[in-house]
């Protein structure tokens, strides 16, 4: 049976890992070569990495890290952030990730996605998906850009079956409402995208103990589940997360 | 620590930049190449690849490198077929009908939608081994490995299977037959048990 991913996020500013909360307020807490290694160690099913300098000369620090943490971890891992056009994917990809994360990007020019998947493979292509709740929106939530800045008109489940049409491989839903939170992930909006796509969603956003795991693979039905905090201040290990899930009768991977 | 030395055919499928990065960590001596003369002097091969089955064929032929593969698995070398190489290996795919190398009996089809679940098969899952077979070998029963594909091999003659792993349905996710194995998983983003597999291959 397939198992469930725990993804760990690093957002990488200036070649450091930072954590926001709420998307503000960003706190260092290492280097994300070394945090990687650490956590593909401790049993990681998949990492993310989010370039949140974003500023074109500073990029290459972002390839460097990509570069070396493909020489050290043989699990997939994605990279996102500042990914503009197919030539910003292929350098992402020939440094060594397995998969290249798009966000408000698309959202501008959906062509992108298309682009991208034929190109490099559907599996490639990961959208990333900002969305908070809002009434006036058909399906209840919102997607936001530039970070969640931005509002957009979008209905999030709308952009979500678009972006799969598109060729999107992959969504990762990161509710806004949750982010930073550690109350738990919005698992009304993760559910609403993960039964009506065809493709693997990602929970992000709200993870705080691993009940909330549980919770989002249960009722959230989500393939995979963002996590951060929870791992980079030593709170937990992955392979107590992974254990708890186990013991719960969630499949996951089991590293001895 | 490998004997000999490891070719890995390029043939512009996919992005090979994981495989070579497993292949340094492991200190393997390999070289990647497009090239049929240079394929053929290779003591083992490695044909990884992600993409679609009709492209990655046309590519082959293109380059001459079909009857490459062919006459260096007559040479009774050990070949190690990875992800579509897996595929490329039977007699032919339902993805845009595509005729392959025959090497192998038996087709590779898609999973059908009557399992109700996401397509592609993407994420770690069990390899079960269900025959002994050295490239398994000091890797944990039931290890995890990870798999990216929406086509899996359905061999034509059991014998061939070497693991099975279960998605809706139980298929073939490792295969042998002669100097001939092949994975539908990706042994180089499969972590320690997908090192130790790639390395058990490089000793044979």
């Amino acid at each position: 049976m397939l198992e469930k991913r725990i993804i760990v996020c690093l957002d990488v500013k200036d070649g450091r890992t930072t954590k926001g909360i709420k998307f503000k307020e960003n706190k260092d807490v290492g280097d994300p070569v070394k945090m990687a290694e650490t956590y593909y160690k401790e049993g990681v099913d998949e990492l993310v990495f989010y370039d949140i300098t974003a500023s074109a000369e500073k990029r290459k620090i972002m390839i460097d890290v990509v570069r070396r943490v493909a020489e050290r971890i043989f699990i997939p891992f994605s990279v996102g952030g500042g990914i503009a056009d197919t030539d910003d994917m292929r350098r992402v990809l020939l440094a060594g990730a397995e998969k290249v994360s798009v966000n408000s990007q698309a959202v501008k020019n959906p062509s992108v996605i298309e682009k991208g998947a034929s190109l490099f493979g559907r599996q490639c292509i990961v959208l990333g998906l900002d969305a908070a709740r809002d009434p006036e929106m058909k399906n209840g939530y919102r997607v936001y850009i530039n970070g969640g800045r931005t509002r957009t008109d979008l209905d999030a489940l709308e952009w979500a079956e678009r972006a799969e049409m598109l060729g999107a491989g992959e969504i990762v839903v990161n509710s806004m409402d949750a982010d930073g939170t550690q109350d738990g992930y919005e698992n009304n909006l993760t559910q609403l995208i993960s039964t009506n796509v065809g493709i693997p969603v990602v929970a992000s956003g709200g993870a705080g103990r691993p009940e909330h795991l549980y919770d989002v693979f249960t009722r959230g039905r989500a393939d995979a589940a963002l996590i951060a905090s929870m791992v980079h201040f030593n709170r937990y290990r992955i392979s107590e997360i992974k254990k708890y899930l186990k013991d719960r009768g969630v499949c996951v991977r089991i590293v001895s | 620590m490998s004997k000999g030395n490891t070719g890995v055919v390029d043939y512009k499928a996919g992005n090979l930049k994981s495989v070579e990065t497993a292949l340094c960590h492991l200190d393997a001596s390999f070289y990647i190449s497009g090239d049929p003369d240079k394929i053929l002097k290779a003591d083992r091969l490695i044909i990884p690849g992600v993409g679609e089955a009709r492209a990655a064929m046309e590519n082959l032929k293109e380059a001459g490198l079909d009857s490459a593969i062919i006459d260096f698995y007559n040479t009774g070398k050990p070949v190690l077929g990875i992800c579509i190489g897996i595929q490329l290996l039977f007699e032919s795919s339902t993805e845009s009908n595509t005729r392959c190398l025959g090497l192998l009996k038996g087709t590779v089809v898609r999973f059908p939608e009557t399992i109700g679940l996401k397509v592609p098969h993407m994420g770690w899952n069990q390899v079960v081994p269900v025959k002994k077979s050295f490239v398994f070998s000091g890797i944990p029963r039931g290890s995890s490995f990870y798999f990216v594909h929406s086509y899996y091999p359905e061999p034509a003659v059991s014998g061939y299977i070497l693991a099975e792993t279960e998605y809706g349905i139980k298929f073939a996710s490792a295969v042998g037959y002669n100097n001939i194995t092949a994975v539908q998983f990706h042994p180089e983003k499969s972590g320690e048990a997908g090192l130790k597999l790639i390395s058990n291959f490089l000793k044979f």
